[in-house]
């Protein structure tokens, strides 16, 4: 990570998450004040800005990978990030998101939309056969469980980051936490 | 029946044997049965009765003779003549030469390596022998070996007799025989049991399925002489249900021995009771495994317990069990009759006697072959096995099967046996030897096995139950060209997890054929993955599109 | 109690081994995981649970010992005069880690939901042995849920197939309702033969199976998530009552 005295740059960004990891992030009250002393966000479903930065120190990803578009994004967050971090048991294991992998597309589509409504996607994106975890896609550097992860946890880990520290994530959390 | 019955009843079947003409011999192994050799030998017993020969000349059925890439194979005596590739069409021509002529068309010679470099021992009456009449047994010294042991040696003797010839079991293992006996001799516990692994469930191997339908009584003698010198009085031969010949052929050698008091109780008068029966696998690769098998007979499902303690000890119901290849019995009686020494001057200074070889795939002279330990690789598919067909070349030779690993051309003049073997990254296992060309994709080969132990798994354990599946879901991946570098390393992984942390031997050496075929073919597997190509042709490669709507 | 060589021994004989470098006594009808156990030398376990006979399954026991070619299983494994064991090898802590990754790849534990979520053996040992995430590929099975039983729900998604609840209506209870069907990666849990668990007719709702159980996939009706907790006490105690007899 970079030396302490400068502020680092972080993106944090949800695929297909409930968004709950980030409402745990925001718990982390107001310790975000002093964290704001080491990073700034600069892309976030959190903050205004609409394109991802060219290159940030640090990308913190929600959710499964479950769609096209999900898919698109990813990709392009980890050529545009130095470290990437999964938060949460969606981008770490598929979570709740994935159950629908057993029974296939067709099969939840025909039971989620009743057979007489007819289906048109009108620009929604097409699911992926499997809705997947976040590194079988992309490189990921940081694993952070939990659903969600705690507001501790989160702080835990990213202070691990600035200071450079290697503590293994299940220390402080675990599946399902 | 003692012993000067026996010498009697085999003195009376060479004299009438002698008396024939002619012995037209029509095997009857599982390969040439399924070409139709039964109607075969029935044709050409209705032509000889048509001619009124019958009485002068006897159509028999007798075993592998070995050449399975020329059956049907009928033979004569005593002309030593050798028909290939008979169908029911030939009996006339055949009839018609006997007793003293020959139908040139049909001919095959002996006089080539295939036959000429073959030692036999294990299979040294098969072929020869009628593979149910009993009789045929005595003329070649059936039993003798028997009553030898159980009049005219202790059980201590025959132990040591075993030891001293330095045999070594043919299931694979190789644990010495003589070893296990004697464990199971010393050990504390009663009934002791012997047991027949018949299982042979290695994909390509017929090594065991060939001794059992050719020569049932040879195994029988083997067991009975084999129970004797541990103490045991009731055997158990486990037999793959998929192999149907063999058990009717055993089950009636088994009442044909009873019949003669060979088998039963008090053997020739003796204080000695044997009593043998035949048990059915249900189509479980794992109920080869040794503990799997006991299982299986004691009605349990068919999954290994961990070892120590082993059968020896605690073995059938908890009782001391000594459980061999039906290929290792199948040399005890040889040994007793002739000697340890005999058989320890054949083969090399650690593997004595013969192996018995089943060799198939990309090979002219598919069938079942003997040779002395020690031979090279290269005698054995060039000389004996005739070589590559169709002017392709040679690549690598798969031996001991899912267990086992590839070799390739430059380690071709490395001898068979244990030790030599098992340095290549191979073993010797239970005899398959699989040939393969240029044609051949190693990755596809590796990936073969791995879905054979995956499907073969009992599930007890984890490593095996998810590494076997989850390794051959990465072969599949890197064989369609959908794989990654990552791919390989994880791989690599479950290999060294599997191979040391399964339960059983299935787990244990499922990752074999991938270590191997890693260690000599790696260009292969980088190949797919990198430049996602098959050098050999075989592999379908698929694009990674997954998008589904 | 746990599965032992036919010891004919009339008396039982003292010895000391070293674990870890660590001088200890046993008995010699003493496994290598009871030793462990008094020594508070911690030795992970899935599929072995005090009062059942071992199976040395789940091979998280696993042990390395001076002298032997192969790991052995602690749990089945007898203390012998001399031995040396060591428990925890970076080899070791290495396999255990791939094994616990297996077991999260092979079926669908999803923690944030399950009524054992906090009180799971599989969970707490993913975390203990530093299981972050699972490098295996997910194989995301099609497995089945029986909830045809009146009080108790068996969900395969989450069964390792340890077979504790198997043993436990065998040896303990009597019953035998449990087995499992099918081979390798399609070993699955059935009822009887294959039946639904409300169809059973061997089954004594003792509920044994459930108490045993070591994620969530046995449960009673009416737990939301996180509050399946289970006592496991009684099996020692009853096992005791009954004299110590192992059924093999």
């Amino acid at each position: 990570m970079s030396d302490v005295k400068s502020k680092i740059t972080v993106a944090t960004i949800w695929l297909d998450g409930c968004s709950g990891c980030h409402m745990s992030f925001l718990d982390m009250d107001e310790r975000l004040l002093a964290l704001a002393d080491r990073m700034t966000i600069l892309y976030s479903p959190l903050v205004d800005t609409k394109d991802f930065p060219e290159m940030v120190d640090l990308a913190i990803v929600e959710g499964a990978v479950s769609t096209a578009d999900d898919l698109a994004k990813i990709k392009k967050v980890r050529a545009h990030s130095k470290v990437l971090v999964s938060l949460g048991d969606c981008a770490v294991s598929g979570n709740v998101p994935a159950m629908r992998n057993p029974f296939g597309v067709k099969a939840i589509m025909n039971a989620v939309y009743p057979a007489n409504i007819k289906f048109e996607p009108l620009g929604a994106p097409p699911l992926l056969a499997q809705s997947k975890p976040v590194h079988t896609v992309v490189k990921v550097d940081v694993y952070v469980q939990g659903c969600p992860p705690s507001g501790d946890t989160i702080y835990n880990v990213i202070v691990d980051l600035l200071d450079g520290k290697t503590t293994p994530t299940t220390q402080y959390t675990r599946f399902g936490a | 029946m003692n012993n000067e019955e026996l010498l009697l009843a085999a003195e009376q079947e060479r004299e009438a044997r002698a008396e024939r003409e002619a012995r037209v011999l029509v095997c009857q192994g599982t390969a040439c049965h399924s070409a139709h050799s039964e109607q075969i030998a029935e044709a050409i017993a209705a032509e000889l009765k048509k001619r009124g020969l019958e009485k002068r000349c006897s159509v028999v059925g007798v075993g592998c003779r070995g050449l399975c890439a020329a059956g049907p194979m009928v033979s004569v005596e005593p002309s030593h003549t050798l028909y290939h590739k008979v169908t029911v069409e030939d009996a006339p021509a055949i009839a018609e030469s006997l007793p003293n002529g020959r139908v040139e068309s049909l001919q095959l010679s002996t006089n080539t390596p295939f036959f000429t470099r073959q030692t036999k021992i294990v299979l040294e009456n098969a072929g020869e022998i009628s593979i149910e009449r009993i009789e045929d047994y005595y003329a070649h010294n059936g039993y003798q070996a028997l009553l030898r042991a159980i009049t005219e040696m202790t059980p201590a003797e025959v132990i040591d007799e075993i030891t001293k010839s330095g045999l070594r079991g043919r299931g694979g293992a190789g644990y010495p025989t003589g070893l296990k006996w004697g464990t199971v001799a010393k050990a504390v516990g009663s009934p002791k049991y012997v047991i027949c692994n018949g299982d042979e469930g290695d994909p390509g191997a017929f090594m065991d399925r060939s001794v059992m339908e050719a020569d049932p009584h040879r195994v029988l003698e083997g067991m009975a002489i084999a129970a004797y010198a541990v103490g045991a009085s009731q055997g158990y031969l486990y037999v793959r249900a998929e192999y149907p010949l063999a058990v009717k052929r055993l089950n009636t050698a088994i009442r044909q021995a009873q019949k003669a008091g060979l088998l039963g109780e008090n053997i020739a008068g003796t204080s000695f009771s044997f009593n043998v029966s035949v048990r059915l696998g249900a189509g479980a690769f794992v109920c080869g495994e040794e503990t799997a098998l006991i299982a299986s007979i004691e009605g349990k499902r068919g999954t290994p317990r961990p070892r120590p303690p082993y059968p020896a000890q605690s073995g059938l119901w908890g009782r001391p069990t000594l459980i061999n290849n039906v290929e290792t019995y199948a040399n005890v009686a040889p040994i007793i009759q002739r000697g340890s020494a005999w058989f320890a001057s054949i083969g090399t200074a650690k593997s004595k006697g013969t192996k018995v070889f089943a060799l198939a795939g990309k090979v002219n002279n598919i069938g079942l072959i003997e040779v002395p330990m020690g031979i090279t690789l290269r005698e054995i598919i060039f000389e004996i096995g005739g070589g590559i067909p169709n002017g392709r070349l040679f690549k690598a030779v798969q031996t001991g099967g899912p267990s086992g690993g590839c070799i390739p051309a430059e380690y071709l003049d490395t001898p068979v046996d244990f030790e030599s073997l098992a340095t290549l990254g191979s073993i010797m296992g239970s005899g398959g030897m699989i040939v393969m060309d240029d044609t051949s994709c190693m990755v596809d080969v590796a990936r073969y096995f791995m879905e054979f132990c995956k499907h073969e798994s009992c599930g007890k354990c984890v490593p095996c139950r998810v590494g076997t599946a989850q390794m051959y879901d990465l072969l599949t991946r890197i064989s369609t060209g959908t794989a990654e570098l990552e791919d390989l390393a994880l791989l690599e992984e479950l290999c060294d997890t599997v191979k040391y942390t399964s339960l059983c031997g299935l787990g244990q050496s499922a990752p074999n054929p991938v270590i191997s075929t890693l260690r000599y073919f790696r260009d292969e597997y980088m190949a797919h993955i990198v430049e996602k190509r098959c050098p050999a042709g075989v592999c379908a490669m698929e694009s990674t599109l997954e998008v589904n709507a | 109690m746990t599965t032992r060589a036919a010891s004919k021994t009339p008396t039982v004989r003292v010895l000391t081994l070293k674990i870890n470098d660590q001088d200890v006594s046993a008995c010699d009808d003493q496994s290598l995981l009871e030793v462990c156990r008094e020594n508070n030398i911690p030795l992970p376990t899935l599929c072995h649970l005090d009062g059942l006979t071992d199976v040395g399954a789940c091979r998280l026991c696993l042990v390395e010992v001076k002298g032997a070619s192969k790991l052995l299983p602690a749990c089945s494994t007898l203390a012998v005069e001399g031995m040396e064991v060591f428990t925890d090898t970076p080899r070791l802590k290495g396999y255990r880690k791939t094994i616990l990754e297996m077991l999260f790849a092979e079926g669908n534990h999803v923690c944030s939901v399950c009524v054992s979520n906090g009180h799971c053996e599989l969970q707490t040992l993913g975390q203990m042995h530093g299981v972050d995430h699972v490098r295996l590929p997910y194989l995301f099975a099609r497995r089945k849920v029986d909830a045809s039983h009146e009080r108790f729900v068996f969900d395969q998604n989450r069964c390792i197939l340890c077979t504790r609840c198997v043993r436990v209506c065998d040896e303990v209870e009597g019953a035998h309702t449990w087995d499992i069907m099918g081979r390798g990666i399609h070993s699955h849990l059935v009822t009887d033969l294959n039946q639904p668990w409300g169809e059973s007719t061997s089954c004594t709702g003792c509920s044994k199976c459930v108490r045993v159980c070591p994620t969530g996939a046995l449960f009673d009706k009416g737990r939301s998530v996180a509050e399946m907790t289970k006592k496991r006490e009684f099996l020692t105690y009853l096992v005791a009552m009954r004299g110590n007899n192992t059924n093999e």
